[in-house]
């Protein structure tokens, strides 16, 4: 019981500390990588949290690690816009197939589609390049 | 050849030390294996007083549910993608100290089901189900060419696993779930509603009966036995009741997608995980209630015009028998029949909780085998956790932390609980120690 409480407390702290982070006030547009990073991270807190989970280790054989993954870090950043963009489900992934499927998240606007991909290319163990609204808008042409 | 001598050698001895202690037990308690010690550290397990666990084998893959022969050999089912006779594991004790020395495999094919009945093994895959004749040892006598007894089974992307369960009056149970998350027009997406009706219900989310010695029976050959189940993993036959109880998976992301009804706390505690006392006919609701394990009712969901308070008055939907703590995934059902363990476990059941995902941004949970008494037929409300440890760790806070999740359970001929874990392929064994007097 103490064990839940000291966790909730660390997720807690987690989120005021990351809560201050987004107030420091960047405009949008401007690639500045660390507000992007911070700013994303919020938004992988709301939409992507449940089932990458805090660590973006995913969850075996049925959503898949964000953290350490080829694909995340690697060079293709259009895939991975495309898959925020239309959601992913069957695919096989470094030899994994997962049971679950990820809807969908074309509701979010260039700018946090860029957020989030920057986050999780930057967070945990990861560290590349950031993602641009520029190149979002760019692939979120060509799929219409 | 010298070898194979000496070998039947040891087993004799082993054999004969092993009568000597079955003479010495309690004349009450039959065919112990008094031989069997845990592992200095319980396997890593935390355990009641007086119980004991195991590894009986360690690292074979994804294994899911299991089941141990008259002799104590266990067969166990591996998911997902398998190598050439890979899809069965047979694990052997050869000199009778409960590891398993010979690790043989079988079958083509990924799943998850495993059954024995009636001089036969039952295996799944995610679309059909197969069994192997077994001579008299329980042993399979040919492992390349089962019987195909049903197929065509629906799979989609999500609770595609077939579970499988078989009754006393020659009939076979399969866990067809849902390839969905609510019904939702778009499936997981935001404030998408929910189908009506939900077209999913006409050949998945329910319990399937088909005939156990049919050959390639599908749809048209099968029963719609129960309804309204989103995914079940967790099943089994209760022959003292002679009823069929099934472990429901509750549905997932209440504050993903519907955040103005659902706060994330709510959402990582809602709805219940849930067992059901099936009868022919019995619909459980889903997708259009869930059930809220701390209002104790069932509840309207979102999609379906829910608002997070709203009561369900349907007269069509079952109540569940006991209701658990959300998202914690409970994979495997056994009923305890054997005589090894204390009688308060006799006729209870077990329940492997695999672990929860669920619930972040709060801890995960689970990751435990619970007991459930039963009395009169039913369970008493007052589960406990039997076996905790399987995760390693003190607080789970993202699920790929937990080194072992539980899976499968299996009842031994001696009363010897086994577990199977589907994370790093560990087989534990639970033994009651007699009490010291
Ligand atoms: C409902 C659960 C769910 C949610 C919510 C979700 N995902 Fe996913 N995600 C998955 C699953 C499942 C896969 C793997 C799908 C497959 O193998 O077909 C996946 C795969 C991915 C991949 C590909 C990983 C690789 O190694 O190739 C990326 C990138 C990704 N998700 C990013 C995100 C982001 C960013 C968010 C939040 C905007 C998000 N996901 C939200 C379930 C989810």
């Amino acid at each position: 019981m103490k064990a839940i409480k000291i966790g909730v407390l660390t997720i807690a702290a987690f989120i005021l500390i990351n809560n201050q982070y987004s107030v420091a006030s960047v405009q949008p547009g401007v690639p500045n990588i660390k507000a992007s990073i911070a700013r994303g991270k919020e938004l992988y807190l709301l939409q992507c949290l449940a089932c990458h989970q805090i660590d973006g280790g995913g969850v075996p054989h049925l959503n898949a690690p964000l953290d350490g993954s080829a694909n995340v870090k690697g060079k293709d950043k259009a895939m991975l816009i495309k898959i925020v963009l239309n959601g992913l489900k069957g695919a096989e992934i470094e030899g994994e197939s997962y049971s679950n499927v990820m809807a969908s998240h074309k509701d979010l606007t260039d700018q946090q589609i860029a957020d989030i991909l920057t986050y999780v290319r930057n967070a945990w163990s990861n560290k590349a390049s950031q993602v641009t609204v520029a190149e979002v808008k760019a692939v979120r042409a060509k799929l219409k | 050849m010298k070898k194979l001598v000496s070998l039947s050698l040891i087993a004799i001895a082993i054999l004969a030390m092993n009568f000597t202690s079955l003479l010495a037990a309690d004349s009450t308690r039959t065919s112990k294996l008094t031989i069997v010690k845990p592992d200095a550290d319980n396997a890593g397990l935390k355990l009641p007083v007086g119980f004991g666990a195991l590894k009986v084998a360690d690292n074979l893959g994804k294994t899911r549910h299991l089941v141990v022969n008259a002799q104590g050999d266990i067969y166990t089912k591996i998911m997902g993608k398998v190598g050439s006779e890979k899809g069965i594991i047979k694990l052997h004790d050869v000199n009778g100290d409960g590891k398993a020395e010979e690790i043989t495999s079988f079958g083509n094919y990924g799943g998850t089901g495993i059954a024995i009945k009636n001089g036969y093994l039952y295996a799944s895959s995610d679309v059909e189900v197969f069994r192997y004749k077994l001579n008299e040892k329980e042993d399979v006598i040919d492992s390349k060419q089962p019987e195909r007894i049903i197929t065509g089974l629906k799979k989609g992307n999500q609770h595609e696993t077939k579970s499988i369960a078989l009754d006393n009056d020659g009939n076979i149970y399969v866990n067809i779930g849902a390839y969905s998350n609510s019904c939702q027009i778009e499936d997981r997406t935001k404030g998408s509603l929910g189908k009506m009706p939900c077209p999913i219900l006409d050949s998945a989310g329910g319990i399937w009966q088909f005939k156990a010695n049919m050959l390639n029976q599908s749809y048209p050959q099968g029963i719609r036995y129960a309804t309204g189940l989103r995914n079940v993993v967790g099943l089994d036959w209760n022959s003292q009741l002679n009823q069929l109880f099934v472990m429901q998976h509750g549905r997932d992301q209440l504050h993903d997608l519907f955040p103005d009804l659902y706060d994330d706390k709510a959402s990582a505690e809602k709805p219940a995980e849930t067992m059901y006392a099936i009868k022919k006919g019995t619909n459980a609701g889903w997708p259009y209630i869930y059930y809220d394990p701390s209002m104790n009712k069932k509840i309207v969901a979102p999609e379906y015009g829910g608002d997070g308070k709203k009561e369900s008055t349907d007269p069509a939907f079952s109540d569940p028998a006991i209701a658990f703590p959300a998202h914690m995934a409970p994979n495997g059902l056994l009923f305890y029949t054997g005589n090894q363990f204390p009688d308060k476990y006799k006729n209870g059941a077990f329940i492997a909780f695999h672990g929860s995902w669920n619930r972040a941004p709060l801890p995960q949970e689970g990751y435990f085998v619970v007991f459930v008494p039963f009395e009169n037929g039913k369970p008493t409300g007052k589960w406990e956790v039997f076996a905790n440890g399987f995760s390693g760790v003190e607080v789970v806070t993202g699920t790929r932390g937990a080194a072992h999740r539980p899976c499968g359970l299996a009842q031994g001929p001696d009363g010897s609980l086994y577990v199977s874990d589907d994370s790093k392929g560990t087989i534990y064994r639970i033994i009651y120690q007699k009490e010291t007097k």
